[in-house]
């Protein structure tokens, strides 16, 4: 079969950019005051796609629709009902959806400035700008559409030049997206963890790792008359709402970074060399990217865990380690038939023990978070924002297995030492352990929280055609 | 060592008493689904040998699903189920139950067909008890007793082990002593309890050596048949894994809520699912035959820690329901629904086809083995669809994880001979 073409002219451009040229940007969550007026803007707004442009464009527009938002703008109530159940339930959504993400106590949606109730998005359009070039084209953007929505959160970014507040080095991890459509992935099992991964994961429409098709709307084709959509792959008597789309996941994450080095200079008492040191290992990273696990001269993203299953180097807990544990499908070993059939039963202890975190490749995230910083209210943090195909099985998967649970890879009574909310359903877990092959393990205790959600939303990152036919038929 | 074993009483419930019975369940939670141990109808906290209980309505409904393969399926009256994973024999446990809830028990029966103002209790329960086809039991000898000693020793110590870097030669092995000492005197005084395993039953070891010889030798025996039949059995498997109907909706979003709305309060989550098997005999003959083939190696082969490669099931459980046409499955599982689901689909999806795949509209097998729910869209829709509302569940051990309970069992099982070198001491002590 050959590769499924793939339409870049149809893909908003985040998908495949992270618009690092565009060093200023701003996010602007909406609410619907005029559907009319609303559908008219969008319809013609000018979204920028995944071609590649020379020169770089000066400025760059992305919409995403949030299920409230779609229903807002008078979208079929069946048609955002076949989007994935937590698309249409959204992020603010207690006590289930909180309780499994950790969005409890200090990071409970009822303390959202923005992301709740009335304060819930309907459209996120995401502004990005070369140098100079940002103030200009929001006003210019506000402007036009002036009448159509009213402002929930204006959310303004800041480049710290690729540093996190906290002082790390960001955003070095990131999936190879494979752009051709080739990858096919089935049944068959990956011995050795990767970067590449399948455009399904990330793109509706297209094969995931499963060698699937993620569930997305599908519409009977009379109800696309002008066939503003494309047939769907997998069932071409469809049309496909989904294709060339993606789910934006945003959460505004408040770093205390004062309240975070000032922890760590008290747990070291001050020691310069160790205050580095236990930094480093709650990251997983030095501040420079290093990893901790090592990658040799490989670049900073060209790694795994494999040689350090017992976290001697990079401690199990540590934030990089839960963000992506970097796990094949099968714990290491040989490739040999007998030796995968003993461990596929269970029988190889060592294995076994190796074994709590498998299959990494199907949890991934494209990132592209901003950091921000409000001077005049002494705040700052990330707009983390992630895009996946699946938020059950990517985003919330992430968040709740790996980022938020108290048990992640065997561990006892510790969440994610930077993100993570330290009362779980398992009790408090306020503790962060650094396992050593000379000594016990070292366990930091009374790890206070870090960082604080204040708002947020999942969003549907359509198609250029999707947006189109969303706004001009979809009743 | 102390076998566990597992209860299941099933009774059918007078359909005009559901909406009280409903309300009687409630009052039994301190949380939504989640039992109060001390609630006044059916104290589970009281029952000292047992791990995990609980009560679920199993209706119908899924019975509908029959059409698909052309079946116009037979009311089944909806049932109250009361289940348990206990030490020692179920009998003792169920003995246990009435001696301590009597009056609720009787509340709670009081709403079944058959249940009797005057009857005995626990004759009633015992004669409702089913046969359950496999029973998955994740560490065999593991008594509740041994892993609440276990886990306050391992607090006991965790508080006390010095953690900074060692001195010099020698001294793993003298901070591990020293906490042995500790640990002895904390015993003496009481405070820390370290109870001597009990013998294995007699019967009990003879009745599963006898199992364990007597499965294989009456397959070798029947050889000839099986081995006759094996070609056609195949045949026949194919032709129905290429016509059965899938179906695979989604579930309804209100059911899916008020699934997840009992989810998530503990580190261990509960899992109930019924299902309708496919029409016919050879399907029936097949989930008969493949219960049997896995009860045979959970019995003997998977209770050291692990099922093949899943080692988040605390205790599971198959049931054959109504002449086998519904089976039955229960968990107790670590970890969120999501994982669950995945460990299944990429670590032991070949196992849950072997079962699962003679249940109406399954994802389509081939071979029995492969497909099935490794199609990860259907199958999670699937496995939702298939889950009813655990109305009442209980752990005797919240807050605890099977990695935890092996962790503090490894320690416990260290105070012999960890501080024999200093390599061992070492070792030992990283566990705390």
């Amino acid at each position: 079969m050959a590769a499924p073409r793939v339409d870049l002219a149809d893909i908003q451009g985040l998908l495949r950019y992270g618009y690092g040229h565009h060093t200023e940007s701003v996010f602007l969550a909406l609410r619907v005051r005029d559907r009319a007026a609303a559908r008219a803007w969008l319809a013609q707004a000018d979204v920028a796609n995944a071609v590649p442009q020379a020169p770089l464009p000066a400025t760059v527009l992305q919409v995403a629709f949030s299920a409230e938002g779609l229903a807002a703008l008078g979208v079929a109530d069946d048609i955002t009902a076949a989007f994935s159940p937590e698309f249409v339930a959204g992020m603010a959504d207690p006590p289930e959806r909180s309780r499994r993400l950790g969005d409890t106590g200090a990071n409970d949606p009822a303390g959202w400035p923005w992301g709740t109730g009335p304060r819930t998005a309907h459209v996120l359009l995401l502004l990005y700008a070369l140098p100079g070039g940002l103030d200009a084209f929001e006003q210019a953007t506000r402007a036009r559409y002036a009448m159509a929505f009213d402002l929930v959160a204006r959310l303004p970014t800041v480049d710290m030049g690729g540093v996190e507040p906290f002082g790390f080095t960001d955003g070095i991890s990131q999936p190879a997206v494979d752009w051709t459509g080739t990858r096919r992935m089935g049944e068959d099992k990956v011995l050795h963890y990767g970067n590449d991964v399948c455009l399904g994961e990330f793109v509706l429409g297209y094969r995931n790792e499963y060698g699937l098709y993620t569930d997305r709307p599908l519409l009977d084709p009379q109800r696309d008359p002008q066939a503003l959509l494309a047939r769907a792959e997998d069932q071409p008597d469809k049309a496909d709402l989904g294709r060339n789309g993606s789910y934006l996941v945003l959460r505004q994450l408040e770093q205390d970074v004062a309240g975070f080095w000032r922890w760590i200079d008290a747990a070291t008492q001050g020691d310069p060399t160790e205050r580095e040191l236990l930094a480093a290992a709650m990251v997983g990273r030095t501040k420079s990217g290093e990893p901790l696990a090592g990658c040799g001269d490989r670049g900073l993203n060209a790694f795994d865990f494999d040689a350090d299953p017992d976290g001697l180097r990079c401690p199990l807990g540590a934030h990089v380690r839960r963000a992506n544990p970097r796990t094949a499908d099968m714990p290491a070993g040989t490739g040999g038939l007998l030796s995968q059939l003993v461990r596929t039963l269970g029988f190889d202890a060592t294995a076994r023990r190796h074994d709590l975190v498998a299959s990494a490749r199907l949890h991934r995230l494209l990132r592209r978070g901003r950091e921000y910083r409000l001077a005049a209210e002494g705040r700052q943090g990330l707009h983390f924002v992630a895009l996946n195909a699946n938020i059950a099985r990517q985003f919330e998967f992430v968040q709740t297995a790996w980022i938020a649970s108290a048990h992640f890879n065997g561990l006892s009574g510790e969440v994610d030492p930077l993100l993570g909310t330290r009362s779980t359903a398992a009790g408090c877990a306020d503790a962060f352990s650094r396992p050593s092959d000379d000594c016990p393990n070292r366990r930091e205790t009374g790890l206070p929280q870090f960082v604080t959600l204040r708002g947020g939303g999942y969003f549907f990152l359509p198609g250029l055609r999707a947006l189109r036919y969303l706004m001009e038929e979809s009743r | 060592m102390t076998p566990q074993s597992c209860f299941m009483v099933v009774a059918s419930i007078v359909p005009a008493r559901e909406a009280s019975l409903r309300e009687l369940l409630q009052s039994m939670n301190a949380q939504a689904g989640n039992a109060d141990p001390g609630n006044a109808v059916l104290p589970f906290g009281a029952v000292e040998t047992l791990h995990y209980a609980r009560l679920v309505l199993v209706d119908d409904a899924m019975q509908a699903d029959l059409a698909v393969c052309g079946v116009t399926p037979a009311r089944i009256p909806t049932r109250l189920v009361l289940m348990g994973d206990c030490d020692g024999p179920a009998a003792d446990c169920l003995a246990a139950i009435a001696r301590v809830a009597e009056a609720g028990l009787r509340r709670l029966f009081g709403h079944c067909q058959d249940f009797t103002e005057g009857a005995d209790v626990l004759a009633w329960m015992r004669a409702h008890d089913q046969p359950v086809a496999v029973n998955f039991i994740c560490r065999l000898g593991r008594t509740v007793r041994r892993v609440r000693e276990d886990h306050a020793l391992w607090r006991a110590l965790a508080a006390r082990v010095p953690r900074g870097p060692l001195e010099g030669p020698g001294e793993a092995q003298s901070r591990c002593r020293a906490l042995l000492d500790f640990v002895e005197a904390e015993r003496r005084a009481g405070r820390l309890a370290l109870t001597d395993e009990r013998p294995t039953p007699l019967a009990w070891q003879f009745a599963n050596a006898l199992h364990l010889v007597a499965l294989p030798v009456l397959a070798l025996l029947l050889a000839p048949l099986w081995l006759a039949a094996l070609p056609f059995a195949l045949l026949m498997l194919r032709r129905l894994e290429k016509s059965d109907p899938e179906w695979c909706p989604r579930p309804d979003p209100a059911a899916l809520r008020a699934l997840q709305g009992l989810e998530d309060f503990d580190v261990t989550n509960q899992f109930s699912a019924i299902g309708p098997v496919k029409p016919g005999w050879f399907r029936r003959l097949l989930v008969r035959g493949v219960l049997t083939a896995i009860q045979y190696t959970c019995r003997h082969i998977f209770h050291r820690g692990y099922l093949a490669r899943v080692q988040t099931i605390h205790f599971a459980r198959w049931v054959v329901l109504d002449d086998t046409a519904r089976v039955f499955f229960a968990s107790n599982y670590d970890g969120g629904h999501e994982a669950y689901m995945d460990d299944f689909i990429n670590k032991v999806g070949w196992g849950l086809n072997l079962v699962f795949s003679n249940g109406v509209g399954w994802p389509r097998t081939s071979w029995l083995l492969f497909g099935g729910a490794k199609k990860e869209p259907d199958f999670k829709r699937y496995q939702r669809r298939h889950q009813i509302p655990t109305q009442v569940w209980y752990k005797a051990y919240p807050g605890l994880t099977l990695t935890d309970l092996e962790r503090a069992g490894r320690i416990r099982d260290g105070l012999r001979g960890a501080a024999r070198s200093e390599a061992s001491a070492l070792a030992w002590l990283r566990l705390i």
